[in-house]
């Protein structure tokens, strides 16, 4: 018998192994929920698997009678539209800045101090300020997402940029490259795979502040929906909601990863 | 091809004396090949000729003209490692210099200059042996194939000097023949002046036309820092008539 460090399973028995405990968990939610609907035939906090796709089918395929719109997709589009724009305002601000900060002391000096003091302020502290100067509109809660994740981005950017072996930066200039030229073509795209595995990161955060902004002030959207049915105890809304969201950001991960090994394959090789 | 006049340069960091007044006058198309004990200053000399460190006191001058206090195009350097682009191609590598000096805005050309350039690269990435590779990144080069890289890389630019900062202590044995071989016959074709650290004492024989060592002159027991190093030997070598293609004697 091996060691169990040198036992290593095959392709089959890891997607297996990996489904299994998503398996366990939906057998124990059905049997916990059929053992409180034995008990209590009314009972809204474990619905059954078949509330759920009823309700799902009503959102997703029925107009809503108020706003004629299917909700389940406006509320997808709604948020999609605000973290998606959030981040890729973060990812510009994050790139610009660390490769300033990263390759330029000057502005390191300048930046950086500033940098590191606002990627310590709470962002949902600062949501009644952005709600005052900017209005509950859609900008608030972009500015709220922006504000949480594009700090970290711009540190964890700047370190990277400052990671790079000084060699490299120093033959570069033996090639008679400008700071200018140097940032162009051999910091910024060294950068950009980073920039994705420091998205990916963010990914969890941004979804965070996003939910929390729509959960204050919103009138559609995944996290708005979410409270919104919390007031009637509407798990069978709420489940697959919560569901859904994961699965966004999961493929949202998962789509990243993918670019980042196709278009950028020395990163790879690089290890 | 250049002149190299160190006059009287001190290296100091606070208290710490690193090198002591170096004085040297390096003439056109030498190779110098620099040795000493670790420590004793010599990646602190090839910094300083680099411009990444400036002397405390004296001067450097090329041609008569000061030294400028940054690294430039006329000064190429190898680094034991580290020095290619890893998001680059081999002949990538090889084009950014071309680029670089002729696109000031994007560093990038396109068109007919680009060909022109990229057909450059492809001649020196065959002459020094890496034509099959032209499409692999560094990372997928082996240690010796990314040194003849980065010496092309710096060659292509054409600077009067090139330092080189044990370029060849990372790799095989086996394969320092070949490197010697493509370094001399690039320091003929291009008539480089070239300062090389080297850990390896045959090796700085067989390459230089001087040899320089550095060591501590004098020794303070009580305060090992107060004395730099300096030169101490200064060799003129004899470079063996038969030199290109004969096997190393020995």
């Amino acid at each position: 018998m091996r060691r169990l460090i040198n036992q290593r399973p095959g392709r089959g028995e890891r997607l297996l192994l990996g489904a299994l405990p998503f398996l366990v968990l939906a057998v124990l939610y059905v049997i916990a929920s059929q053992l409180r609907l034995a008990a209590n035939a009314g009972d809204k906090l474990l619905p059954p698997v078949s509330a759920f796709l009823d309700t799902l089918r009503s959102y997703a395929f029925e107009e809503d009678l108020r706003s004629g719109q299917y909700l389940f997709w406006s509320d997808t589009w709604a948020s999609l539209r605000r973290l998606l724009s959030a981040l890729l305002i973060s990812a510009a601000i994050g790139l610009a800045l660390a490769l300033a900060i990263g390759v330029v002391p000057r502005i390191r000096a300048l930046l950086s101090p500033l940098v590191n003091a606002v990627a310590m302020i709470p962002p949902l502290a600062v949501l009644p300020i952005l709600f005052i100067i900017v209005g509950l509109e859609e900008t608030a809660k972009i500015t709220l997402i922006v504000i949480g994740i594009a700090p970290c981005i711009t540190r964890d950017l700047a370190l990277r940029a400052a990671e790079l072996p000084t060699e490299q930066l120093i033959k570069v200039q033996t090639l008679g490259a400008s700071t200018w030229q140097l940032l162009l073509r051999v910091v910024l795209p060294q950068m950009w795979p980073r920039l994705i595995d420091s998205l990916r990161l963010s990914l969890g955060s941004a979804w965070l502040f996003l939910i929390a902004a729509e959960a204050i002030a919103s009138t559609e959207g995944l996290g708005y929906r979410i409270f919104l049915v919390r007031r009637y105890l509407a798990m069978d809304v709420i489940l697959p909601y919560v569901a859904w969201i994961t699965l966004l950001a999961v493929t949202m991960d998962w789509l990243l990863r993918q670019l980042r090994r196709r278009a950028f394959p020395w990163a790879e090789a690089g290890g | 091809m250049a002149t190299v006049s160190i006059r009287n340069v001190w290296k100091e960091y606070g208290a710490q004396v690193v090198l002591e007044n170096l004085r040297l006058e390096i003439s056109e198309h030498e190779f110098v090949t620099i040795v000493g004990a670790s420590g004793c200053g010599k990646t602190t000399f090839l910094k300083m000729l680099l411009g990444v460190e400036q002397p405390t006191r004296g001067q450097i001058l090329i041609d008569g003209e000061p030294l400028r206090p940054e690294p430039g195009p006329d000064r190429g350097i190898v680094f034991q490692r580290y020095s290619l682009f890893p998001h680059l191609t081999a002949l990538e590598n090889l084009v950014l210099g071309l680029e670089l000096q002729r696109s000031r805005w994007l560093g990038r050309l396109f068109g007919a200059p680009r060909r022109a350039a990229l057909k450059r690269a492809g001649e020196v990435l065959e002459s020094v042996g890496l034509g099959a590779a032209r499409d692999r990144y560094p990372a997928q080069l082996s240690g010796g194939m990314q040194q003849r890289l980065s010496i092309a890389q710096s060659v292509i630019c054409e600077p009067k000097i090139l330092l080189l900062d044990e370029p060849f202590g990372a790799l095989d044995p086996g394969l320092t023949a070949d490197m010697h071989q493509l370094i001399l016959s690039l320091w003929e074709a291009n008539r480089m002046t070239i300062f090389m650290i080297s850990h390896d004492i045959r090796e700085s024989f067989e390459l230089g036309t001087r040899l320089l060592t550095f060591d501590r002159l004098r020794h303070d027991p009580q305060s090992p820092e107060a004395f730099g190093a300096s030169v101490t030997y200064d060799l003129p070598l004899q470079r063996r008539a038969a030199r290109p293609g004969a096997p190393p004697a020995g």
